[in-house]
């Protein structure tokens, strides 16, 4: 039999580990550089931080310039009740349009899913005169309603195929008992999480790191999302670099403790969703 | 585990289907109007909340852009004259060839280096008989969950004269300052955070691939390339679909990247300007500029119209003719 060159297990790990280190490497240059002194970042930007060049400068110059809390609260507020919105939402219209044959449900569930292929900021011009009018403008609001109808395409999608995977004799043996469709609902949601993971990972990471909404309906310094925040403060500091490298890790770490806690979960909703 | 239940058909459960699916529709028989209405309530509570927020704040702003598109910035009817303006009125038209250009570009860049990198990372994740691949699809796809500032902000201190980094390791032009390197720079940015996209999405495929299958193949005497090209591609060409026209969407849908690192005029001299900044300098107005709504719902309109047809050509010229496997 002819033998063949194969890459074997050691190529595989090779050219991954490569990879890795060309995703994770600028990331840990600035982590590393945001606690250096000065000099330190200037004259030896690979070295690792040690005690000769350790100087926690930056970090001070930001906690006292900067209103990150704030930042940060309203990112989570509005990260949190847009998913919150998204999933209930998706999962009771979901769960409406694989169970129930009433009229129109075909064309219901095409005209939901037509937002998935076009994005919601073309709709920016009127958006921003409906939240005037509405007077929702530099309000938490603003965003959470426009990144719930950004989420409910997909996710309504994703939670009908779900949902059509739920076995009928349970929902049948609760309606025999005498439950309300809403009980029967309420019955079907613990069947169908990782519907809900996926549904919630692919809502979650757009409206966290969404500049554009932020930027043009809730800009005020006491609305601002921590992407916005950290946008606009990282441009105060174009020439104190301590700060900036700080500021960045301040912004980043977050985010990968939360992901690198939850990765698990997070990626198996995303796989999962993907192959709906 | 106990059956819960004797026969779903012995049962009456007011004209409801038992299942999902519309093959056990039942026959309606006459009901008073009154129960019919305690019938079809929970089924407008259940789809009222998604669809009253999705036609409020999505379907109607972009129907209602669509319609500024044609009417000045008083309300006046116009015609196409905002269209002319945006094609004929060189202040205008000038910035838009320009954008555009360059958003093909920037796409060609994703399309040529990202998806292939996604691919090649997934398949490299899912290689049989290797142990501990998953420590590095997660560590792979962190930069995908940071935001564009972060990242933005991250390359541009790197890519500093100031700072010297790219200077050590042989880099000695400011590729974000010169116009001939912005954009390929940008691209590759843009690249590196987001190839965890298509590398989890192939990802996904991959590993719903039944492992009889692949071995039944090496029994026969197949090669691993073999094997990639006979049994993987045609498996992974539907989702290869899916992910372009993701990736087209996304990227003349981008802004937030260049708005970042380069600022709303996408500087140098245009040169990293695409749809999405033209759109925010069009609507907002930028150096000296003063913005107008109704050329900025026309550049969405174009947009829109871009976005159509790369979807119609994935749904028609695509989707129909590669043929998707159960397995």
């Amino acid at each position: 039999m002819k033998r063949r060159i194969r890459w074997g297990p050691w190529g595989v790990h090779a050219v991954l580990l490569l990879y890795t280190f060309l995703a994770l490497g600028p990331t840990l240059l600035i982590i590393a550089n945001s606690v250096k002194s000065r000099k330190a970042v200037f004259d030896d930007a690979f070295s690792l931080p040690s005690p000769g060049n350790f100087d926690l400068g930056g970090y001070e110059t930001v906690l006292t310039s900067s209103r990150f809390d704030i930042y940060f609260r309203n990112s989570f507020v509005v990260t949190l009740a847009s998913v919150f919105l998204v999933v209930l939402f998706s999962a009771m219209a979901g769960f409406a349009l694989a169970e129930y044959n009433f009229k129109g449900n075909t064309l219901l569930a095409l005209y939901l899913a037509i937002g998935i292929m076009i994005p919601i900021r073309l709709g920016t011009v009127s958006i921003l005169k409906l939240m005037v009018s509405l007077h929702l403008v530099n309000t938490l609001w603003a965003l959470i309603l426009v990144y719930t109808a950004m989420g409910l395409p997909l996710g309504v999608f994703l939670m009908s195929q779900f949902m059509r995977q739920v076995p009928s004799e349970l929902k049948a043996a609760a309606r025999v008992d005498g439950a309300s469709e809403y009980r029967v609902f309420g019955l079907v949601m613990p069947l169908v999480r990782p519907g809900m993971a996926a549904v919630a990972v692919f809502t979650m990471l757009p409206v966290w790191n969404d500049l554009w909404f932020p930027l043009i309906l809730a800009p005020s310094e006491g609305t601002r999302t921590v992407t916005l925040g950290a946008s606009a403060f990282l441009g105060q500091f174009e020439r104190d670099w301590n700060a900036l490298l700080a500021a960045l890790t301040l912004a980043m770490v977050p985010i990968i403790l939360l992901y690198i806690v939850f990765s698990r979960q997070f990626l198996r909703g995303l796989t999962e969703g993907a192959i709906k | 585990m106990e059956r819960l239940l004797t026969p779903v058909d012995a049962v009456d459960i007011e004209g409801f289907p038992s299942g999902g699916g519309s093959a056990d529709r039942q026959i309606p028989r006459p009901k008073p109007a009154a129960r019919r209405w305690s019938r079809r309530r929970p089924i407008l509570v259940f789809i009222a909340p998604a669809t009253i927020i999705y036609s409020v704040f999505m379907v109607y702003p972009l129907l209602d852009s669509l319609r500024r598109s044609f009417f000045d910035d008083d309300g006046n009817y116009a015609g196409l004259a905002n269209y002319d303006t945006l094609f004929t009125n060189p202040t205008f038209s000038d910035r838009f060839w320009g954008a555009l250009g360059h958003n093909f570009e920037f796409f060609a860049f994703h399309m040529v280096l990202q998806n292939p990198i996604g691919l090649l990372l997934a398949v490299l994740l899912t290689a049989q008989s290797v142990r501990g691949l998953n420590i590095y699809r997660t560590l792979i796809f962190l930069p995908t969950t940071l935001s564009v500032v972060i990242v933005g902000f991250v390359w541009r201190l790197i890519l500093s004269p100031l700072w010297g980094v790219t200077e050590s390791i042989g880099i000695d032009t400011p590729l974000l300052g010169e116009s001939g390197t912005v954009l390929p720079t940008l691209s590759l940015i843009s690249v590196w955070q987001w190839v965890g996209i298509p590398m989890i999405f192939f990802y996904a495929v991959l590993i719903a691939i039944p492992k009889d299958l692949i071995e039944a193949a090496r029994v026969d005497g197949a090669g691993s390339w073999q094997i990639f090209r006979d049994i993987t591609l045609p498996l992974i060409l539907p989702m290869l679909g899916i992910v372009s026209m993701l990736t087209y969407i996304g990227n003349f849908n981008a802004f937030d990247l260049i708005f970042q690192v380069k600022g709303i005029v996408a500087g140098p001299d245009y040169a990293s300007d695409i749809m999405g900044t033209f759109f925010y300098r069009t609507f907002f107005g930028a150096s000296g500029t003063t913005g107008s709504a109704a050329l900025g719902a026309t550049v969405a309109s174009v947009m829109f119209l871009i976005i159509l047809v790369g979807v119609l050509l994935y749904m028609f010229g695509w989707q129909r003719r590669v043929s998707t496997y159960e397995l």
